[in-house]
């Protein structure tokens, strides 16, 4: 065989097109690397394999033998003959074996999809024009590739409950249901939570939720990601707007260190949805629920729009900047705290601001919290690692700020610039930020801006381009997805503004930040923004960072470090 | 005249004074089997069964000695015997006979399995609408154990077993191996895809597990008896050992018949043993194996090869009753319900119920058949009470051309080859029955739909 040379692969026949995969891959899979679609519904690469929506059937044969000697069976040309199966198969189910051959476009795999196609739609309710899910429907899809266009059917349609609230954040419509049971899958195999499950028998089978249970475990709303059809969707989203509508925007979720890989859709300027993004490394196809409602920190009431100086609004932030720039010059003792909500590009500048106008300390603050073992990480700060590496902070950040507080106790520190944070959750008495000049850069009020002599507004995750360090040391992008407010210049830019004030040119844009850091710091070595890849970027970085004892326990793709370093 | 019964499952049942406890058992034999096999390897018994060519009884005519072969007697879990007593294909009624009158010939038959397989653990899965017959096999296991055949330790042998009744919840999916394995461990009886979960690997509680039918675990009693190669010449080769036929509908002696594989024809069934039609009736179907099966016509010739090669040009009465037999006419023995039809039937009607029984069953796991069953239903429903349209005629056909073969198990033939047979072999039946509904648009047979009621 041809696959001698390479153990660890076999080779497999897709439309008689080779590919090479492990053994044991199942043949969507194996199809998928060459760019074939089998059409399918209940499977999902991360949820167990259950054969049951036959969407996936293909013409499948196999290299024949002869049943005494085990040897190949020839045609007359001389090559291998092929025992074609009188019956179909499930490409899920059917694993990759040497030799093995599917057909995707036959007349028997086509008249099975049709089949299928016809057999799904006869009780659908067909109510595209309503449903969340028009335009990334399965079957809209799938009805359209391989369905025979119109309807044979006469009969009354079956009636199922509709609207039925599974849980704070789920909807279901039992009409629209496939039966795929990916979502009990997901909250069985994944989630750890097995609330759903099917009631009733035949076409008639409904699913529902146990009762007196309900959906509403902080990963449900991946159970509206996975269903094909728009039998469940987000109570968030739906009604709001059409997917088609929607930009989508690469981005990473802030909810921990684990850094769950996003997309954002927005429209106009307006989120409307986060959701999940595939990286087999960091989060699979999953992420929590509460990180898809950080979108709305855009748009709450408490954000900072235009710079303060004084407690009076300016609209003008160069001015804003200029002011703060003179109280860092006047400062007798400053101190920095930045934020592990920032990206790397910002810490990198405040670091460099902190040294540029003599800082006597550098802090950050910490947010550690229980994780959930899955995709919330204890450390909730989305971006320690990344103050790490650009070494604005040189240990793990301590649960309080003591160090700041006995400083401005004792009169050594007399100016603070803090990062997107409140000093006032961090230990801090608005006494003692009373005593002192305060800086604040951020992208919302609290009540430490509301003491800042000067105030510059920040922009949110999804305002700006940038980039995190994730629990693994996985160096992740995110983009800019909406605008931000008019009043807020950006975080780079306001940075370079401070630094400029204080005698240090440059630095305009986030390519210049990362030219600078990849000659600074040897982890980010040779590195652009544009170069980090979509699914992240493990680093190499010093063992005095790696055996550090962080926060995290077990998560997702994440073994905690302790005997063995952190895994990339 | 028809060969004479030979009674070897049914030997005891019925018989007068026979009673279904331990003593009338005992009385008669009982127990001796097992005393016997555990006297020997239990390697040994599996190859008597092997031997023996015994064929599952429950539908699919499986080899039994060959799926015991099958077993991974390697893995280190321990391995299961389950009795498939799930009996519910409309038309079959042989094992309940068992299980009420002879519940201790299906127990050492169990017994003797278990040992042969190593199985410390067996269940019986017993259909929900059998309650009685749940109870006596309660308490006849409670009889067996009291009697040291069951429990720890056997007759003073290293062999212990238990064995547990289970009931169903009356879903006829049950009946399906990997379905009621589900059911076992408390799950939703959806069958299981084939692969990875063949039971003999993968079964209950994904370990080695054998199910097998109560008829077939029964035969494993007297194959012991016998001896493999014994058993092997009753009947036809391929065809040993004997088998019940469940006999019912359109004639006047139903019931259920013990024969020799191929001791006789269906004609002969239905004319000599069951006593022919019911005056001025003439014959115009059979169901050979239960009602999933496809339906046979009365005057259709069945021409072909068979499998040593001659050719056979055969009539509905000269099939010979035995798997192959049966097989040789495009159908299956099935389960051995025999269904017998006169001209008094009405297929359209016929097959409405048919198919709303098997879209009332379907488990509605997979999308042919969930979808599929319970449209032919509608359809069907439809024509008959009187809505009938030409086109459905073809449709029905299509329809059910879509299930068979692309389904996680049988229950997509189960569904479809009664539609499949039913509307190609009674076409012009169905299309008079849409033409003249179109007519007059009165229900079927010139009844009011409101007349026509569907079971």
């Amino acid at each position: 065989m041809s696959n001698d040379n390479q153990p660890e692969l076999v080779t497999v026949y897709v439309d008689d097109r080779e590919v090479q995969v492990p053994p044991g891959t199942n043949m969507i899979e194996a199809a998928a690397k060459i760019g074939v679609e089998v059409p399918h519904y209940c499977y999902h690469p991360k949820l167990s394999v259950v054969g049951n929506c036959r969407m996936c059937m293909v013409e499948m044969g196999m290299p024949e033998k002869d049943r005494a000697t085990g040897q190949p069976v020839l045609d007359d040309e001389g090559n291998q003959k092929i025992m074609w199966m009188p019956k179909p198969a499930i490409a899920c189910a059917t694993k990759a074996m040497p030799g093995i051959r599917i057909k995707t476009d036959s007349e028997l795999t086509r008249s099975c999809q049709e089949g299928v196609m016809e057999f799904l739609l006869v009780n659908h309710p067909l109510d595209c024009p309503i449903c969340d899910q028009a335009g990334e429907c399965r079957l809209q899809e799938f009805a359209t590739d391989y369905g025979r266009g119109y309807s044979r059917f006469v009969e009354e349609k079956n009636v199922k409950p509709k609207r039925t609230v599974l849980g704070p954040r789920v909807m279901l419509d039992d009409e629209r249901c496939i039966l795929c049971s990916r979502c009990i899958r997901f909250c069985q195999e994944v989630a750890d939570d097995d609330v759903l499950g099917f009631v009733d028998r035949g076409s008639y089978t409904t699913l529902t939720c146990y009762p007196g249970k309900q959906l509403e475990n902080n990963y449900s709303l991946n159970t509206v990601d996975i269903c094909p059809v728009g039998a469940l969707t987000s109570m968030d989203f739906r009604f709001r707007m059409r997917a088609w509508f929607l930009k989508e925007t690469h981005s990473i979720c802030t909810e921990s260190s684990v850094g769950a890989n996003t997309v954002v859709g927005s429209r106009e300027g307006t989120i409307y949805r986060i959701t999940p993004r595939r990286n087999d490394q960091v989060n699979d196809t999953w992420m929590a629920d509460s990180g898809r409602e950080r979108y709305k920190q855009v748009e709450a009431k408490n954000r900072l729009l235009h710079p303060r100086v004084d407690g009076a609004e300016t609209a003008d932030p160069e001015a804003a900047v200029a002011a703060a720039s003179r109280l860092l010059q006047g400062g007798k003792g400053i101190a920095f705290v930045g934020s592990g909500r920032c990206s790397v590009e910002e810490q990198y500048l405040f670091r460099k601001l902190a040294d540029q106008v003599g800082a006597k300390s550098r802090a950050l603050v910490s947010r550690v919290s229980e994780g959930d073992g899955l995709l919330i990480s204890a450390d909730r700060n989305p971006n320690v690692r990344g103050a790490l590496v650009t070494g604005l902070i040189d240990e793990l950040p301590g649960r309080e700020l003591s160090a700041l507080a006995t400083g401005i106790d004792s009169g050594e520190l007399d100016t603070v610039v803090v990062y997107n944070e409140d000093l006032t959750a961090a230990g801090m008495t608005a006494e003692q930020l009373d005593k002192i000049t305060v800086i604040y850069l951020g992208t919302h009020a609290n009540p430490t801006s509301d003491r800042s002599q000067v105030a510059l507004p920040t922009l949110t995750v999804f305002e700006k381009n940038g980039s995190f360090i994730n629990q693994q040391y996985r160096l992740q992008k995110f983009f800019q997805a909406v605008p931000g407010p008019a009043g807020a210049p950006g975080d780079l830019r306001t940075l370079a503004g401070l630094l400029a004030g204080n005698g240090l040119q440059g630095h305009p844009g986030i390519d210049d930040v990362w030219e600078e850091m990849s000659e600074a710091i040897p982890a980010f070595s040779g590195l652009r923004f544009m170069k980090i890849p979509s699914g992240g970027l493990p680093l190499e970085v010093p063992s005095r960072l790696r055996d550090l004892p962080y926060a995290e326990g077990k998560t997702l793709h994440y073994e905690p470090a302790g005997g063995e370093p952190a895994a990339v | 005249m028809a060969a004479k019964e030979r009674r070897i499952i049914l030997k005891n049942i019925d018989r007068p004074g026979y009673g279904n406890d331990i003593d009338s058992y005992l009385e008669h034999g009982g127990y001796e089997m097992l005393k016997r096999a555990l006297q020997r390897k239990p390697e040994e018994l599996r190859d008597e069964v092997k031997a023996s060519g015994v064929r599952g009884r429950g539908g699919a005519g499986f080899p039994a000695g060959m799926k015991w072969s099958f077993l991974d007697f390697k893995s280190g879990k321990p391995i299961y015997l389950v009795c498939n007593a799930d009996e519910s294909e409309p038309g079959t009624f042989k094992d309940r006979q068992i299980i009420h009158k002879d519940p201790h010939q299906l127990i050492e038959g169990m017994l003797i399995s278990a040992y042969a397989i190593t199985a410390k653990l067996a269940f019986i899965y017993i259909r929900g609408e059998f309650p009685e017959g749940a109870g006596i096999l309660e308490r006849a296991i409670e009889e067996a154990r009291g009697a040291n055949f069951l429990g720890a330790n056997i007759l003073g042998s290293d062999f212990s077993c238990e064995i547990y009744v289970h009931r169903g919840a009356g879903a006829y999916i049950c009946g399906e191996e990997t379905g009621l394995i589900e059911s076992i461990e408390g799950k939703r009886p959806y069958p299981r895809i084939k692969p990875p979960y063949f039971p003999a690997a993968l079964g209950l509680y994904m370990c080695p597990t054998i199910v097998n039918n109560v008829e077939t675990l029964c035969n494993v009693k007297h194959i012991v008896e016998m001896g493999g190669e014994a058993y092997a010449k009753i009947g036809r080769p391929g065809n040993t050992g004997t088998r019940i036929w469940c006999v019912s509908g359109h004639v006047r002696k139903p019931g259920y018949y013990e024969f020799e594989g191929g001791a006789l024809t269906l004609g002969e069934l239905i004319y000599d043993v069951c006593g022919g039609l019911h005056p001025d009736r003439k014959l115009k179907a059979v169901i050979p194996g239960g009602s999933s099966m496809k339906i046979l016509r009365a005057d259709e010739r069945f021409r072909g090869k068979d499998r040593e090669g001659n050719e056979y040009d055969l009539g509905l009465e000269d099939l010979v009753l035995d798997f192959d037999g049966i097989a040789l006419s495009g159908s299956l023995s099935g389960s051995g319900g025999i269904m017998v039809m006169d001209d008094s039937t009405d297929m359209v009607e016929a097959l409405a119920n048919v198919s709303s029984f098997y879209a009332h069953e379907s488990c509605g796991q997979c999308t042919p058949c969930r979808e599929g069953s319970l449209w032919l239903k509608k359809i069907l429903e439809r024509m008959a009470r009187g809505q009938a349209r030409l086109e459905d005629v073809d449709l029905l056909k299509s329809v059910a051309d879509q299930i068979p073969g692309r389904t996680i198990c049988a229950f997509g033939e189960a569904t479809a080859w009664p539609v499949q047979s039913y509307v190609s072999k009674f076409r012009d039946e169905f299309i008079a029955k849409a033409e003249q509904q179109a007519a007059g648009r009165t229900g079927g047979n010139g009844r009011s739909a409101e007349q026509v009621r569907l079971v």
